[in-house]
């Protein structure tokens, strides 16, 4: 970007301005300062801290390797980002208002929030699903569920994401037999799976079988789509609940990109050529408060991730090259107190999002530290990104920070630390050696720890927490009630399921199944035969576990 | 105080989230307590089972799922049957207002919600557990 003469008067300047500055400096406002990862800032950035020689081989151009500026040529300009709210509570009718509300208020694509006990394989009428059904996301136990859920919504006209992991391969084969009943044809369905087994054991804990099956699981499903659904995305690698989880940025950045790594290796090891299953990749990462450093995550990552799928795993296609992601702003930044005060927050999150050049966005609603969100709070949700898109004008222009001698100063570190991490992580065996020794998780934890500690000691302010505090503060906006009878209604509809299906069937497909799992079939493929006949997600996974084996954590702290 | 305070965490249900849980493990831990991390997804008889092994003054639940209303009481229920009603149950997660007035009256010692100090939950938990030692001596 600048030649030598020109740093070396920057330097000189610098120098000068330095010692004029000196005394000012007696007096600050805050003890320390530094991101939200505890990486201190200077106090102000030139021109000597970017290096200029490298500027097009490391910045460069929107949709020209290494991407730093964005994966496509024009951007918003031709395209705003999917505003996709992550949504799904009670039973798959309730959910199924929700969605027709959204679509009817301008969004523009559906995001699968499911309960635990779905998340887990339990069908709703296991006893460990007692006081879950329909809690933190929509209850779907078998093939009528995913037919109510999408109910007078057609799979040609949306694409649809889907939160889930573990059990990834049932419930998109329930959403491919949903389409099948609406003649939409395989190759025109659209959407994402989660279907990120590793940062479960990291970070959101939400596991059945071992590591090694599910990625079997994994690699399965990517065949299957390769060849029969190639508009899907595969796997969203997500970093978003290791930050959730309490990790630093670059901790995010570099255990996502690892476990994507991963996928890509296993991939390649089971005989996929990079090229086909690489362009249905892609990420999803976290937008926590630290505005500058997440744009600098945003735009490492894309750089990082351009050279290893070019130098490394030697993909051909431009394609592979691209690191798409979809952003969430970030749950753990949202405060119970004062909670109005969240709508701030996100606001800024998910603009930093939009800077960092997100191909999709979910703002949180103000309510979600208390309850899932009543339907005003997902509405202002999606108002504020509508906002963003329509009014502040920062989506007129391509990666506007560019050139920011702070901005890409800060994408060079993020950059540097996510490669340590990355060195650290082959060094000591790679990903899945990482989290059965439990590395993964104490790095998280730790900086878990030493976040709280730094809002307890006050070195990080949290407005309304640990400072600006109304004393008898009364909550005044709605707070959303899953009805106990929720429970009641799923567990009475899936026994109903068993009663009227072909059991015959149901008993052939999933015996096809364990064959298929105990041999090399193809295990997507087989699930699917089990759903159409209306076999039950919980007798899926009952039949797999005995031959895949369960996870059980050691507990680490 | 001469011995050591003896606390079970446990994360009950299906919730996987155990940021929280483990910031206080490390908290608790720092205050000096014996600290007994259960791990994930066990049953209330798992808990109330290794609270009793274990001789434990007081067991800290945590719940983010909203199956709160189910799972404290489930464990409170088990402490009572097993002769362990000494045993403080205290817990946090998001839990609305009038959920946790419920739960109190259930019998649930305390409840700590999102933007509570660790500092606070070491506080309580040392006076509890003193409350009730003064409280076994008189009788």
């Amino acid at each position: 970007m600048f030649d030598k003469k020109f740093i070396e008067e920057s330097n000189n300047r610098k120098k000068k301005w330095d010692k004029d500055a000196e005394k000012f400096r007696g007096k600050k406002s805050r003890s320390r300062f530094i991101t939200v990862s505890g990486e201190e800032i200077k106090e102000l950035y030139t021109p000597s801290d970017v290096n200029g020689s490298r500027f097009f081989e490391k910045v460069g151009f929107p949709g020209e390797y290494p991407y730093t500026r964005g994966v496509h040529h024009t951007m918003y300009r031709s395209r705003l980002w999917t505003m996709r709210q992550f949504s799904g509570m009670g039973t798959p009718t309730q959910t199924n208002e929700r969605y027709h509300y959204l679509l009817d208020n301008g969004q523009t694509g559906l995001s699968v929030a499911f309960d635990l006990p779905t998340l887990m394989g339990y069908d709703s009428d296991h006893a460990r699903s007692l006081g879950e059904v329909g809690k933190c996301g929509v209850a779907v136990d078998s093939l009528a569920d995913m037919e109510i859920l999408f109910d007078g919504i057609n799979p040609r006209d949306v694409s649809t994401s889907m939160t889930i992991n573990s059990p990834a391969s049932i419930l998109l084969a329930m959403y491919l037999a949903v389409a099948e009943k609406n003649e939409v044809p395989f190759d025109q369905v659209r959407g994402t799976l989660q279907n990120d087994i590793l940062k479960e054991y990291i970070a959101q804990k939400e596991w059945i079988f071992p590591p090694e099956p599910s990625i079997r699981l994994i690699t399965d499903l990517m065949a299957f789509c390769t060849d029969h659904v190639p508009q899907w995305n595969t796997i969203s690698i997500s970093g978003y609940h290791i930050r959730e989880a309490g990790s630093t940025a670059a901790q995010e950045l570099a255990f996502t990109l690892a476990d994507g790594f991963a996928y890509i290796e296993a991939a390649i090891k089971d005989g996929q050529d990079v090229d086909a299953f690489a362009p249905r990749l892609s990420f999803f990462f976290n937008a926590h408060q630290d505005f500058f450093e997440e744009i600098a995550k945003y735009r490492a990552a894309r750089r990082i991730y351009a050279r290893r799928m070019k130098e490394k795993y030697k993909a051909k296609k431009e394609r592979s090259w691209l690191l798409r992601f979809h952003t969430q702003t970030a749950g753990c930044s949202l405060t119970a107190q004062q909670p109005e005060n969240n709508l701030i927050r996100t606001a800024f999150e998910a603009l930093s999002g939009v800077l960092g050049g997100t191909q999709s966005l979910h703002t949180n609603s103000m309510d979600e530290t208390l309850a899932l969100p009543s339907e005003k709070a997902a509405l202002l949700a999606l108002r504020t990104q509508q906002i963003i898109a329509h009014e502040t004008g920062v989506a007129n222009t391509i990666d506007p920070l560019a050139g920011s001698y702070f901005v890409e100063s800060l994408t060079d570190k993020m950059e540097a630390d996510a490669e340590k991490y990355l060195d650290e992580i082959e060094r000591r065996g790679g990903v899945v050696k990482c989290i059965e020794d439990g590395y993964l998780q104490r790095e998280i934890a730790n900086a878990a720890y030493r976040y709280q500690k730094e809002i307890e000691k006050k070195e990080r302010i949290i407005v309304g927490v640990n400072d600006y505090v109304m004393e008898n503060e009364k909550i005044e906006i709605p707070i959303l009630k899953i009805d106990e009878e929720v429970e009641r209604e799923q567990t009475a509809a899936v026994k109903s399921v068993r009663e009227r299906r072909d059991n015959d069937k149901v008993k052939r497909t999933l015996e096809d199944l364990r064959t298929a799992a105990k041999g090399d079939g193809n295990t997507l493929k087989a699930i699917l035969d089990c759903v159409r006949v209306y076999a039950t997600e919980g007798e899926i996974v009952d039949a797999l576990r005995p031959i895949f084996g369960e996870y059980i954590e050691p507990p680490i702290i | 105080m001469s011995e050591k305070i003896r606390v079970l965490l446990a994360k009950p249900g299906l919730d996987g989230h155990d940021r929280g849980i483990k910031v206080i493990a490390s908290a608790f831990r720092d205050a000096g307590f014996e600290v007994i991390y259960t791990g994930l997804r066990q049953t209330p008889e798992m808990i109330v089972n290794a609270a009793i092994q274990e001789d434990v003054d007081a067991v800290g639940v945590s719940i983010l799922s909203g199956a709160h209303m189910t799972l404290f009481p489930a464990i409170r229920k088990l402490l009572d049957e097993k002769n362990a009603d000494n045993i403080i149950l205290f817990g946090g997660g998001i839990i609305p207002d009038e959920d946790i007035k419920a739960l109190e009256k259930m019998g649930i010692n305390k409840l700590f919600t999102p933007g509570a100090t660790t500092e606070e939950t070491v506080q309580y938990v040392r006076e509890a557990v003193a409350g009730r030692k003064k409280d076994e001596k008189i009788m």
